[in-house]
């Protein structure tokens, strides 16, 4: 059960785990390298939560193999637990206990004697800067103190992966970069992590690798970079005058023969299949119309439209993602064929 | 709480020490959980209150309003005092009363994530049941002393010997602790904090007042007053009283050796069947 260096951190085939009826995980195939963030980025239901249980040893699948850290959870899930950290949705902190008697808590029952844990407990404190507020009941801290908390209390037991639920959902701006920060530094010191998000900046940021899961399956794996280029094409944003939209709206679509959407706020959106040459016909037309625009160009898809591609649903609808942009991408991706590995 | 994190501060990772369960790991783990507990107990004021103020507020109450007017109906052994007859009873009242304090103790850290938290890490399974019962038996005890204390400051004196008190006192935790894993069984299979409330209390109120925790049977109509002798409140309290008024406390017919077999009888059983049972709803609950 000895993990060589460059083996994968998690190694998962055919995993499938049903609630009644319901498929929650319909046949997952995960290789994640080590010593990397892998983002699995998936709408509400998709089955993300429920794989992170799978690979943290709180549920055990139905069918399939599941190894983490070059141990079969099923076969010897304290092994497993021995070499994993988890941070779920919720900060599973004590309210009414200290920081420092949280992370000690964990650390003793990680295994280490009460002197170890205590040292421990100084160590992964300091170095999330809660160090001064190490003596206080966490019922006093922030949110966002206490998801900082939550996702180092595991620390003590140095993990050889950490698996973490939505690190960041709920938590103001300031908090989310500071998890970021502690996150990277976490892979910086060798510690592999597995993050589910519904943020597509997120995943492009913190993820040098991301799954995109739906329905219970890995619908497409790659790098950020890798995922764009697979839904291929460019997409033109302008603005325009108010009053002109309409025309612009009638000379863009004749010309490309693409649907226009309307983003709001005097913005444009159309897909550029042909790259510049959709951006020269556009001003074309939009000269020939009479009308100015503001402002014009072109983009390379973002993860919202990979998003969109591949699961056929707009990101983070309920996350608080401008909806403008998401119907935009709506309108984009309506014309093209969503092919589904199923 | 601006916190500079510079990179490669965080230690790499290393393999933790422990992989299987041991005995010794077992009883480390456990005490780890019932310190927590505990620790919840006494820092959580709405716990406090209710665990101290609660209970002393039934011992005030029942002695000054009901009385005076209980006194004079009761069997010699309670000299008249209504308070004698009434703390042993209030024993094990607050004993079943207490034992709720597990159900809502568990469905809080259920709904938490905390007992997720707990199974992710290689740790001792039966800890989080045993160490959980094991704090309520260290809340109780405390709660039952501050009881007596009170007690015997507005009056309450046992008849007996000092030995059988403290035997009587045993006797009463013991039974709250074979009540917790009841409650642990509803609230596993509540799991919501506020629906264990009312789980807990709705069958817990017509129980303790259908039995001899206040007052003897004799004067209940014949139907209440079969199911009132039968149960195990009753027993337990009967056999308590006995041990702190002396035999006479007993109603007639009953004699202080069979009520005891017969108590400690419901309290080993009651043990061993909700504990099964709570281990069964303890993994059905978080699969």
């Amino acid at each position: 059960m000895t993990r060589g260096a460059g083996d994968p951190i998690v190694e998962v085939q055919g995993l499938i785990r049903t609630f009644g009826d319901v498929r929650a995980l319909d046949g997952v195939d995960l290789v994640v390298e080590p010593g990397i963030v892998y983002g699995l980025l998936g709408p509400n239901g998709a089955g993300k939560t429920t794989l992170i249980r799978v690979l943290a040893t709180l549920l055990r699948p139905d069918r399939g193999s599941v190894r983490v850290a070059g141990v079969d959870v099923v076969a010897d899930p304290n092994a497993a637990r021995a070499r994993i950290g988890l941070a779920g949705q919720f900060a599973a902190v004590d309210a009414f206990l200290t920081g420092r008697e949280n992370v000690e808590m964990v650390g003793r029952l990680y295994g280490l004697s009460a002197r170890e844990a205590r040292r421990r407990a100084d160590d992964v404190l300091d170095r999330i800067g809660l160090s001064h507020d190490a003596s206080r009941q966490v019922g006093t801290y922030s949110g966002g103190m206490r998801r900082r908390l939550d996702l180092a209390a595991s620390l003590v037991g140095r993990p050889e992966v950490m698996f973490l639920d939505e690190p960041t959902t709920g938590i103001d701006p300031r908090n989310r970069l500071e998890v970021w920060d502690l996150i990277e530094d976490l892979v910086a010191a060798g510690t592999s992590v597995l993050l589910t998000t519904q943020y597509l900046d997120e995943a492009d940021r913190l993820a040098k690798r991301i799954g995109v899961i739906d329905r219970g399956v890995v619908v497409q794996e790659g790098t950020a970079d890798e995922l764009k280029d697979a839904v291929g094409g460019s997409v033109l944003e302008l603005v325009v005058h108010d009053e002109d939209r309409v025309r612009a709206m009638e000379a863009i679509a004749s010309a490309t023969g693409e649907e226009v959407a309307e983003l709001g706020g005097r913005r444009l959106r159309v897909a550029a299949r042909e790259g510049s040459g959709t951006l020269l016909e556009v001003v074309r037309a939009l000269d020939a119309a009479g009308v100015e625009a503001d402002d014009i160009g072109l983009h390379r898809p973002s993860l919202d439209d990979v998003f969109l591609a591949v699961t056929g649903e707009p990101a983070g609808q309920d996350a608080g993602v401008d909806h403008e942009v998401v119907d935009a991408s709506a309108a984009v991706a309506g014309g093209r064929d969503r092919e589904r590995r199923r | 709480m601006a916190a500079t994190i510079g990179s490669n501060q965080l230690p790499a990772p290393d393999r933790a020490l422990r992989e299987r369960a041991t005995f010794t790991s077992t009883v480390t783990d456990t005490w780890v959980l019932t310190r927590r507990n505990l620790l919840r107990n006494v820092r959580l004021p709405q716990v406090l209150l209710f665990s101290t103020v609660q209970p002393i507020m039934f011992l005030l109450l029942f002695t000054y309003v009901f009385g005076g007017a209980i006194g004079q109906a009761l069997p010699p052994v309670a000299e008249g005092e209504y308070i004698n007859w009434l703390m042993p009873g209030l024993l094990v009242q607050i004993s079943v009363f207490g034992a709720g304090q597990t159900a809502i103790g568990l469905t809080d850290d259920l709904s938490k994530g905390v007992i997720d938290r707990f199974r992710s890490l290689p740790m001792a399974r039966s800890a989080v049941l045993a160490g959980r019962t094991f704090a309520d038996l260290g809340r109780n005890t405390a709660v039952v002393t501050l009881m007596l204390l009170v007690g015997f400051l507005i009056g309450f004196r046992y008849q007996t010997s000092f030995l059988r008190f403290v035997a009587g006192v045993a006797l009463g935790l013991a039974f709250a602790y074979s009540l917790s894993w009841v409650m642990a069984v509803i609230g596993l299979y509540v799991k919501d904090p506020e629906a264990a409330q009312s789980a807990v209390f709705l069958p817990v109120f017509p129980l303790v007042f259908a039995s001899s925790v206040f007052l003897p049977t004799e004067t209940m109509p014949d139907w209440l007053r079969v199911f009132a002798d039968h149960q195990p409140i009753t027993t337990v309290t009967n056999a308590l009283r006995a041990l702190m008024l002396g035999e006479g406390a007993l109603p007639d017919g009953q004699v202080l050796s069979t009520q005891l077999l017969i108590s400690l009888g419901w309290i080993v059983s009651i043990t061993l069947v909700f504990s099964l049972l709570a281990i069964r709803a303890y993994r059905r609950a978080v699969d």
